[in-house]
């Protein structure tokens, strides 16, 4: 083979490589349930198409500036998402039952958020108490009696938002 | 920006102050008096205006006591859910350190966790930029971006990070932790970014008062500033430049 | 002057066998990185205190080795010396393997190797991890271009351009790989300036020790001429650079001892280290110095191809073992955080940290250099740039009247 095929012949390995992530696109959403409440955060059409757009702003907002406001906020979606069936059992990440996993199994979209986050909301994530509380741990009596003033904040930020 | 809107900010500020205060009603007053940070609104970044830090007096730190290292530990989830990792793979956020002059026998005991330097070494190395510092001085990981490559941690004069060499179940909510990446105290952002302090600080019990005092070094009249003008306040390894906002009296 | 020829080596049974074990080197690799990826890092020999072990080894020095292949090419082209210049699209060519061999090893030893693309797409450009990233980038493409130069005729007046572009930019490099540890300000074992200049001495030596051996291998399998004149020079040039090595390496250590900061960690790494003053004084001093010079220069050994290989192979083991002692060793000896104290914790403050490399880590590793070999393999069956003779006639036709 001579170099000058070679050469020509990068610019189209290239381009092959950077199609590849191209070609896999999903396809029509299957059956989701309903959240709680009577909306989403957003159109269902905008939340469906610009779900993950929204995350990734809010990520940035939050880790790199501190901004915490709850509308794009990846812990409020579970709390409206992520509810017991009629059963009483919660669907973990792992089943294709969960939220977030309903349409990404059907579209083969590997999500590796919830390799950190927990797949709970925070009101059903029993694991950061696990302890029993006491008189020592009192961080705790404080920061049970935080979300009143969280709450309000809340309001605020949301009203501020819509 | 439209006058009408300048008016809301206004009203924002007010209704953002009220809060803080009834915040600091509902927490017990024990709590208040450590915690100067006044929340900010949830949709307001973080400012330079503050820049928080710790000041630890290690006369009050006793070397049998490791509520700080529990505390944070149930704050944020560390320090149970790495089964398959040995002692020397397993995250920790913040560690006891003792310390004995060899010459003098005099023995101190001390919590030791990220620094949170005002020029930090991992910030500069981090090839992603997912090491990084707010705006208020707290140093993060954005774990986001983080590919774990692990340069940070030899960057860090402090020992400060940790590597997470498994797959972790049961995270807290608050901080979510995960496989492959670099982790590190992160000052509990979430409950300072709640107008809260840190979980260390607010469980340590002290000797005869707390070892611990969270505030805002650029406010003149917090208590750690205050006590740091009266006191001082010294570096580990000032040597380096770094100018940490962790600071230690008594070492 | 005979004009060399250029012809790509045949599909023998050698061919075939060196892609056999090459790729299955490379598949045990990959088997390794699985294992390891799929449990995560508990199952490797690395912890909080030891976070770069094996695999950073080998990738460092197939890295640095990569700019130091460089050298026979970059000596024709910048240097004017025409006889070597037959030789320079295998050095080029195994420039680039080795750098991608590399590179490999050190991505599949991310913790989140899947995230290759963030490590593409956000830089920050204070790090000189990132701008590594791009010098590792550029090498490459500028590689790809002076090949070109080197192989097709219309192209060769570019040639000394591009020579000199690849020249600059590889010594760049290793420069910029020694500060990756020169910047650690914070550990007493890098903290010198004198690491940039080490390493790129270090690149000409391990560069070259690998260029022989591929050499030798590449015409002796092909049975190809490969003449006593150019063997020679190359060989006097590598024992040139291993003593540069070895200077370099004391001089390093000296001037450390100057300052009473670093006598701990001189005294760790040269006296009480355990592996890794044995790995310092024995690996790199003895098996990778002292040996090969003597093998290179001694009247009995020089001339034979057999003994100037294995002075190349133990060149190559002892340049692992420094690397060794400088990677591992400088992050076993404790950082010290309270100058003058004894000090504990439960996060290993104040003692010697352990490292024992584990077997995944390793084939990793040999992977990096399986990787580089299939690369060479498959380029010199692809394209034609193997000289077709290195006979002392045909590279030097002075070389006769000089004997006559
Ligand atoms: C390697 C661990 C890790 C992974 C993987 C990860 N995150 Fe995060 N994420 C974090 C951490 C740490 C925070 C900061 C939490 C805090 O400060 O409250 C965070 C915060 C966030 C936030 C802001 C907090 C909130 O609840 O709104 C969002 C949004 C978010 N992540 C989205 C995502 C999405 C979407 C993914 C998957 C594409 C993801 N994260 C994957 C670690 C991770
Ligand atoms: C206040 C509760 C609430 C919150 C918070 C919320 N959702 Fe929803 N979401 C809903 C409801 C209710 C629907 C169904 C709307 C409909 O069918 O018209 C829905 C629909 C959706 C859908 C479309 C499902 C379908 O049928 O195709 C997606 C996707 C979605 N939400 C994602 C999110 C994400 C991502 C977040 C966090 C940023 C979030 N939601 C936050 C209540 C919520
Ligand atoms: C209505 C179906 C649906 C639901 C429900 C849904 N997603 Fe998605 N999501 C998708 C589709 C389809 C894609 C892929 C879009 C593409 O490839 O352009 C996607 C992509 C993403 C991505 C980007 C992935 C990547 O690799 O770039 C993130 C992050 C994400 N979703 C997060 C979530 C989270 C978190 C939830 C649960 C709160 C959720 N999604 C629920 C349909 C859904």
């Amino acid at each position: 083979m001579s170099i000058r095929r070679v050469v020509a012949g990068l610019p189209l390995i290239m381009a092959g490589l950077l199609a590849l992530p191209l070609s896999t696109h999903a396809g029509d959403a299957p059956q989701v349930a309903k959240g709680k409440g009577d909306a989403c955060v957003e159109p269902t059409d905008v939340i469906r198409k610009n779900h993950m757009d929204l995350l990734k702003h809010q990520r940035d907002d939050t880790l790199r500036r501190g901004i915490r406001t709850k509308k794009h906020s990846l812990n409020e979606c579970l709390e409206c998402h992520v509810q017991p069936d009629e059963s009483g059992k919660v669907a973990r990440i792992d089943s294709p039952k969960h939220f977030c996993s309903t349409c990404h199994t059907y579209a083969a979209v590997k999500l590796d958020c919830f390799e950190c986050h927990s797949d709970l909301p925070k009101s059903m994530n029993k694991s950061a108490y696990k302890h029993k509380l006491t008189p020592d741990n009192k961080h705790h009596a404080s920061m049970q009696s935080a979300p009143v003033s969280r709450q309000m904040l809340d309001a605020i930020a949301n009203g501020e938002a819509k | 920006m439209s006058i009408n809107n300048q008016a809301d900010q206004s009203r924002r500020k007010f209704l953002g102050n009220s809060a803080a205060v009834v915040a600091g009603v509902t927490i017990a007053p024990g709590i208040l008096l450590h915690t100067p940070a006044q929340a900010r609104s949830l949709d307001q970044a973080a400012s330079s205006k503050q820049r928080w830090g710790i000041l630890i007096d290690t006369n009050q730190c006793d070397s049998g006591c490791d509520k700080c290292v529990t505390a944070c530990q149930t704050e944020n989830g560390w320090g149970k859910n790495e089964t398959k990792s040995n002692s020397e793979q397993q995250a920790q956020w913040i560690r006891k350190v003792e310390l004995k002059d060899p010459n003098t026998g005099h023995q101190q005991s001390l919590p030791v966790m990220c620094q949170h330097c005002e020029n930090p070494p991992c910030v500069d190395v981090c090839p992603t930029g997912a090491s990084m510092k707010r705006d208020d001085g707290i140093v993060l990981v954005d774990k986001h971006i983080c590919i774990g490559c692990r340069y940070c941690m030899m960057a860090c004069p402090y020992k400060a990070r940790s590597f997470i060499h498994e797959e972790l179940k049961g995270q807290a909510t608050v901080a979510p932790r995960g496989k492959g990446t670099v982790e590190s105290c992160t000052m509990c952002v979430q409950r300072v970014d709640a107008g809260g302090s840190p979980a260390c600080v607010e469980a340590c019990p002290g000797k005869n008062g707390k070892a611990m005092v969270f505030g805002d070094l650029n406010d003149a009249n917090s208590e750690i500033a205050k006590r740091l003008k009266q006191y001082g306040g010294k570096q580990i390894r000032a040597d380096l430049g770094l100018n940490p906002s962790v600071r230690y009296q008594g070492i | 002057m005979k004009k060399p020829i250029l012809r790509e080596v045949n599909e023998s049974m050698g061919f075939y066998a060196l892609l056999g074990v090459f790729g299955a080197l490379i598949l045990v690799a990959l088997g390794a990185v699985y294992f390891m990826e799929h449990n995560g890092h508990h199952v490797t020999g690395m912890n909080n205190q030891i976070v770069w072990g094996m695999p950073h080894v080998f990738a460092l020095f197939l890295i640095v080795a990569a700019s130091g292949a460089l050298n026979v090419a970059s000596i024709a082209s910048v240097f004017g010396r025409y006889q070597y210049k037959p030789l320079a699209p295998l050095s080029t060519v195994l420039a680039a393997a080795l750098l991608l061999g590399g590179l490999m090893v050190l991505v599949l030893d991310l913790g989140r190797p899947d995230r290759l693309i963030v490590a593409m797409t956000y830089y920050n450009f204070k790090s000189i991890f990132a701008w590594n990233i791009i010098l590792y980038n550029g090498f490459l493409a500028i590689l790809v271009v002076y090949l070109w130069t080197q192989l097709d005729p219309t192209m060769v007046k570019y040639g000394k351009i591009a020579g000199f572009a690849a020249f600059i930019w590889r010594l760049v490099l290793t420069t910029g790989t020694g500060s990756i540890f020169g910047f650690l300000v914070a550990r007493q074992g890098y903290d010198a300036a004198i690491m940039a200049p080490m390493f790129i001495i270090m690149s000409f030596a391990f560069g070259l020790a690998v260029f022989m051996l591929v050499m030798f291998a590449a015409y002796k399998w092909t049975n190809r001429p490969l003449g006593d004149g150019i063997v020679r020079r190359l060989k006097n040039l590598l024992g040139v650079f291993v003593g540069a090595v070895l200077y370099f390496s004391l001089v390093f250590h000296l001037t450390n001892l100057y300052a009473t900061e670093h006598h701990g960690v001189e005294a760790f790494i040269l006296r009480d280290g355990g592996i890794f003053t044995n790995l310092y004084w024995w690996g790199h001093f003895v098996i990778g110095g002292l040996l090969p010079l003597f093998l290179l220069y001694c009247r009995k050994t020089r001339d034979s191809r057999t003994l100037i290989g294995l002075a190349s192979l133990l060149i190559i083991l002892g340049g692992i073992a420094q690397l060794y002692v400088i990677i591992v060793g400088g992050q076993a000896y404790p950082l010290d955080m309270f100058p003058g104290m004894e000090v504990s914790s439960s996060f290993a403050d104040g003692v010697v940290n352990n490292y024992s490399p584990s077997l995944a880590e390793t084939l990793l590793g040999l992977g990096g250099f399986a990787v580089a070999m299939l690369l060479v393999t498959v380029v010199a069956r692809a394209l034609r740039m193997l000289p077709e003779s290195l006979a002392d006639d045909v590279v030097d036709p002075h070389h006769s009247k000089a004997d006559a």
